[in-house]
């Protein structure tokens, strides 16, 4: 399994990156990681002419704090690198608390916070992850730059909304709610496998138990993360007893159309995406009467 | 021919120059251009942790790295561990558990526990488990590799 | 006879080159000249081919040469059966290359050779084959009904079908108080050695010799076959043993490639190398364990059990490979275990489909029928309301009973008789080491959201398959013998435990002994590393070598010192006289200037050396019990295994950290393959589990410590050792015992496990498909 020829660039200067995109545009390919990319590539199922290195781009890995409390982390920034960063700790728990979960320390010390993202395996962690906390991507090209909500970024399998001469340079993090507790919950065939189905929830609740606010996002369901809007409706005022969090794992499972494939059926990922959903809702709920434990 | 490079690279101490195909894979690249033959190749798709080398003291799967990206590197493989004829503690303990049968996944998994080992130095058992998580082996089961890593971690 | 060795916890001398990276497995080895193979194979699990156009791939830079049929045409013969030929599989047998049609996704239709693999790769790109697609059969059912037939020439999908009938089971069903009937379905899956298959192959065109790397497990039956494809004499061909990166029956066994890359390398006149890649791997090398079975058990309402007939399905890809019908016919062979079941009928047959072809993984039909016996004995034990243990006790065979024949369970063999055994103890071993007792609560209980589950089951295996190995002994000083075997090592620790063996008998320290193994110009014969015989085999072969090495000692040593034999006594590598032992009289550097040809005392053959051949035409059988407790999510499907322990009998253990090193491994092998393993082909024929992403290897993470008690209580009478073989028992009942676990977590819902593998989807299906008839 030995990749098929290409030319190689491997740019110092963005720049320098932007305008090979420009020339070659989906003849080109980005290699960040490459822990995604790499196995493709020695499968011969990308065959990209020219590779772009940007390995190079020491400019694009930073994790930042904006004065007004934003993540900011550049797009070439390792996984292990947001996993063990103090200021994810603290300004973003969520984000640092799944970071573990994906693959194994290995992939991670190689394959990127951007490269998770825009390579958009809907059974990925990040991606959901991404959607639930409404985080934006800043996409460059050598004509201009955008930023994309994570609600419209993710297309479907493997498709986003980046075109082919644009570069993903950063992913900023609104600021983080100190109100809000999370849930994570997956299902996988093993640790650090892709997941058969997943939910990331984020609740904020007020003194009453009431809740304000409601984030869902699943993943593993179809050709991307999908917030399931009737299931968060139903959250939104109301105390979270079982029997609400009963109608919402039905209200998500109803709301879920997956794919099947060799390792679930459809229906196994509806059912169980209500139960990861209902999961990770209980942990949130658990972490709210722990004020914020992890 | 397709297109080359020139790299520079430091390996296992010593330095290396040469020029290769862009497409050249890191891990054919150390077993056949350096034959350093102790980094074995299991399934080119960054799954089985057989090719795993230290990359700037990170543990990483070789086979999903080209060999030009290693320029100004600086990498250690299996080969590296021992002093001569003297054994790495970890090379050492896998002896002394039977931690390996066949021998094909060892030098991946002495690679990730030096790596491990470097950056957590009382590690619990549940810990060792996580940090090898990423390596596969056939023969063993895992556990006898699980107890030498944490014979040697223990200085033994 | 001092026992310093035997018995002990050696570690292993083979470690030092492993463990330093200094190894030479297949893909290490480099030679002058050298061209890389890649084979193009097929897309398509049935189709005919119209044209190959390899003009743009021979047109690449690099490229050398492609080979099709056509230029193999004249020495190509059908690759032939090792094992378990029944009459009818000869019509399935495979060329090295596809002709004018392929009939599974990955079959060789191409050998392309370059200066690298890199370069091979380019031109299969550039490869122009024409493929007609025909419709594929992928279920056995649909195969049985013969409307899309696979081989033109039999003009059937049954390859081979047998029945064996012991006792009356006519009379026995027809007269049963209680009878229950199931249908079980074992899952394709295969064994994954972490190296994939390789060779590098040689052809020395002045002297007509073919040298060849990579070859392993049965090199001298594989030499034999390429000596016939390439009519030339064995003695032309070595097969030069390396390193080998496990095996668990897979590799060794004679592939397409075995003749193609020598093939190769003698058209060409360079060397070739062929690795192959775990894609290639996970779609051409043997696949195993695919049976269908549908069985019938009576007995008397209080457990004893009267008798068992069954339909056992083999579903064989699409061509019959070297193993021939074993994997059905061995499921049929033992699937009454350890117990007393007097009358059993079996019909096997062999079904043709467009899947790659099944051959041996880790204890073969062993661990299929155990998952099938146990799960049938505890559903008998739930209907009678019997404690499974005690349906079990009930049941064995009783070591008063040895050796206990069961009678012919394969046509054309001699009848299966156990050597000796005690399983009600290797059973209760397995019953106090889990402590069963306070367990057996949990049976069914739900707890924090978890249904746990006790399951166990017991096997019966056989090991050291005959008919012979041979071991030499050269003796050259002190500290200075060779020992060479006629079998391989995949990884097990031959040259340790042979060494074991050889110092015990010769007494001399471990650190004399030189192991050298699998070469085919070691020995002349051999068999091969395969079904656990590899210490009862070659072990007693080694040790009736050196026993014969003493013999000489003693009688060159009579000749020298002008007594007889008889006088004298052979300690610690040292001749000395009966009863005055304080006096060596002659060392072993000595003996052997004594023994050399110049030498007026050597005997009729010079040399302080000899070749003993152990021979046996009766296996001996290992035993054993595995019982797990598991914990089942039944909203996600999920399954943790909280404990799982393995108890075997194997005779004698000649190393115990070896031994308890193979049934760690093969157990998590085992959990590994029920719970997480499968090869999927959809309607098509097409090979869905096709990468390491998809095919789930078990992790360190996906299983529990392995609790492994191995036991001596039932040497085995067959050999001078007393051994029986290890390495197989750790697997053979990992499939039932954690299927019955799973079974009785789940009873309270209603689930009775009858297929594999225990994946979160299929335990959802149950659940949901159960609760739908309740309602």
């Amino acid at each position: 399994m030995k990749p098929a020829p290409f030319e190689y660039v491997a740019p110092m200067e963005i720049a320098e990156a932007l305008d090979v995109l420009a020339r070659h545009g989906d003849a080109a390919k980005i290699l960040a990681g490459g822990q995604s990319l790499m196995p493709l590539m020695n499968m011969r199922l990308a065959r990209p002419r020219v590779l772009v290195d940007i390995n190079r781009l020491a400019e694009l890995a930073y994790i930042s704090l904006g004065t007004d409390g934003a993540l900011a982390v550049g797009a070439l920034t390792r996984q292990r690198a947001v996993e063990r960063a103090s200021l994810v700790r603290t300004h973003n728990p969520l984000l640092a608390s799944v970071m573990p979960y994906l693959g194994h320390v290995q992939i991670r010390n190689r394959g990127t916070i951007g490269g998770s993202v825009v390579h958009a395996d809907p059974a990925a962690e990040l991606p959901a992850l991404c959607v639930a906390l409404e985080a934006a991507f800043v996409l460059r090209s050598a004509a201009r730059q955008r930023t994309v909500k994570a609600a419209d970024f993710f297309l479907t399998y493997l498709t986003t909304a980046i075109e082919p001469d644009e570069m993903l340079v950063g992913i900023r993090f609104p600021a983080w709610n100190p109100q809000w507790r999370w849930g994570f919950q997956e299902v996988c065939r093993r640790q650090g496998d892709f997941a058969l189905v997943g939910a990331v929830a984020l609740l904020q609740m007020d003194e009453d138990a009431i809740c304000q606010a409601a984030r869902l996002a699943m993943f593993g369901v179809g050709g991307a993360p999908v917030r399931p809007q009737r299931a968060e409706e139903l959250l939104s005022g109301q105390r979270l007893d079982g029997r609400v969090l009963d109608q919402v794992a039905n209200a998500v499972a109803a709301e879920l159309e997956p794919d099947a494939d060799m390792h679930a059926s459809a229906e196994y990922r509806q059912e169980v995406g209500g139960v990861v959903a209902r999961r990770a809702l209980e942990a949130a709920l658990g972490q709210a009467r722990g004020r914020g434990d992890r | 021919m397709t297109p080359q490079r020139s790299i520079q690279l430091r390996v296992n101490g010593r330095t290396y120059e040469r020029t290769v195909e862009v497409r050249l894979t890191l891990a054919d690249f150390v077993r056949e251009e350096l034959h350093l033959t102790g980094t074995h190749v299991g399934c080119e798709h960054g799954i089985c942790g057989a090719c795993t080398i230290l990359f700037n003291g990170e543990a990483v799967r070789s086979c999903l790295l080209l060999a030009v990206q290693a320029d100004g590197a600086d990498l250690m493989t299996v080969e590296g561990l021992a002093q001569g004829e003297a054994l790495h503690p970890l090379q050492q303990a896998f002896h002394e558990h039977h931690a390996l049968q066949c021998g094909f996944c060892t030098p991946g998994f002495l690679m990730t526990a030096c790596a491990f080992l470097q950056e957590t130095s009382n590690p619990t058992e549940a810990q060792v488990r996580e940090a090898i998580s990423g390596n596969i082996c056939r023969c063993t089961g895992y556990a006898p590799i699980v107890q030498a890593i944490l014979l040697a971690s223990r200085g033994g | 006879m001092d026992q310093t060795y035997i018995g002990a916890p050696i570690r292993r001398r083979e470690d030092l080159r492993l463990l330093t990276g200094r190894a030479t497995f297949t893909d290490d080895i480099k030679l002058p000249q050298m061209l890389h193979a890649a084979i193009l194979r097929s897309p398509h699990a049935h189709a005919r081919i119209t044209a190959i156009d390899a003009a743009q791939a021979q047109a690449i830079p690099g490229v050398v040469a492609v080979f099709t049929f056509r230029d193999i045409a004249a020495l190509a013969k059908p690759i032939p059966v090792r094992l378990y030929p029944l009459p009818g599989l000869e019509h399935f047998l495979q060329y090295p290359l596809a002709q004018d049609r392929v009939r599974y996704v990955g079959e060789a239709v191409a050998v392309i050779v370059a200066e690298s693999r890199y370069v091979a790769e380019d031109a299969m790109d550039a490869m122009d084959v024409t493929y007609e697609p025909l419709p594929a059969i992928t279920d056995v059912g649909e195969a049985l009904h013969n409307q899309i037939v696979i081989h033109d020439e039999p003009g059937t999908n049954l390859a081979a079908r047998y029945t064996l009938a012991l006792g009356d089971s006519e009379g026995v069903f027809r007269t049963a108080p209680y009878t229950r009937k199931a249908t079980f379905k074992v899952h394709r899956h295969t064994g994954n050695p972490l190296e994939t298959r390789g060779l590098v192959a040689s052809y020395d065109a002045g002297r007509g010799e073919y040298t060849v790397w990579g070859p392993t497990k049965v090199p001298h039956f594989n030499r034999a076959i390429l000596a016939s494809f390439l009519d030339i004499s064995e003695s032309k061909i070595h097969f030069i043993d390396t390193d080998v990166g496990g095996g668990f029956g897979i590799r060794g066994e004679f592939y397409p490639e075995d003749f193609l890359i020598p093939f190769a390398a003698m058209t060409l006149g360079r060397p070739v190398k062929w690795i192959e890649d775990r894609l290639e791997h996970l779609k051409s090398a043997n696949h195993s364990r695919d049976v269908l079975c549908e069985v019938e058990i009576a007995a008397q309402r209080d457990g004893t059990l009267l008798g068992m007939r069954a339909q056992v399905y083999g579903d064989m890809g699409a061509y019959i490979r070297t193993h021939g019908g074993l994997v059905p016919s061995s499921t049929a062979a033992l699937l009454t275990g350890p117990y007393r079941i007097p009358a059993y009928q079996c019909t096997v047959s062999c079904v043709m489909t467009n899947k790659m072809g099944l051959g041996t993984f880790r204890a073969p039909g062993r661990y299929e029928s155990c998952f099938i016996r146990e799960r049938l004995l505890d559903m008998v034990a739930a209907d009678l309301q019997i404690d499974p243990v005690e349906l079990r006790f009930k049941n064995f065979i009783q070591p008063s009973e040895m050796p206990y024949t069961v009678g012919q369970t394969r046509p054309n063999t001699p009848p299966t008789v156990f050597d000796s055994g005690n399983y009600p103890s290797a059973l209760q071993h397995a019953l106090d080491q889990i402590d069963y007792a306070s367990l057996k609560p949990w049976q069914g209980r739900y707890q924090d959201g978890k249904y746990h589950g006790i399951g166990l089951g017991c096997f019966v295996k056989n090991t050291g398959q005959g008919p012979f190995e041979a071991a030499r002994v050269v003796v050259s000083g002190v500290e200075k013998i060779a020992v060479y075997l006629g079998i391989t090592s995949l990884g097990q620790g031959h040259e340790t435990t042979m060494a074991q063996i050889c110092a015990d008998s010769l007494e001399v320290p471990l650190e004399s002994f030189t192991i050298f193994h699998g070469s085919t110009d070691l020995m002349p014969f051999g068999v091969g590393t395969f079904g656990s015989r590899g210490t009862v085999m070659a072990g007693n072969a080694v040790h009736l070598a050196c026993q014969k090495v003493r013999d000489k000692a003693l009688a060159i040593a009579g000749r020298y010192l002008e007594c007889d034999a008889t006088q004298l006594v052979f300690r610690r590598g040292q001749i000395y006289r009966q009863g005055a032992e304080e006096q060596a009289l002659l060392g072993l550097d000595d003996l052997v200037r004594l023994a050399g040809p110049a030498s007026p005392y050597h005997l009729e053959e010079p040399g302080l050396e000899a070749t003993a051949y152990f021979n046996s035409n009766q296996l001996t059988y290992s035993y054993g019990a595995h019982v797990a407790h598991v914990a089942v999510d039944p909203e996600t499907g999920q399954l943790e295994v909280l404990r799982y322990v393995v108890v075997e009998d194997i005779g004698r253990c000649i190393n115990p950290l070896l031994v308890h090193g193979q049934a760690i491994g093969a157990a998590v092998q085992g959990i590994g393959a029920t719970i997480l393993e499968e090869l999927v082909y959809d309607d098509h024929g097409q090979l869905l589990s096709g990468t390491l992403l998809d095919y789930a290897l078990p992790t360190s993470m996906d299983v529990p410590a392995i609790d492994s008690i191995i036991l001596e209580e039932a040497p085995s009478p067959l050999n001078p050792l007393g051994v029986k073989g290890a390495g197989e028992g750790g697997i053979a009942a990992t499939g039932a015992a954690l299927a019955n676990a799973v079974s009785h977590a789940l009873a309270p819902l209603g689930i009775q496990v009858t297929e594999l593998p225990l994946s979160p989807d299929r335990i959802r299906r149950w659940i949901r498909e159960r609760a739908r008839q309740s309602q």
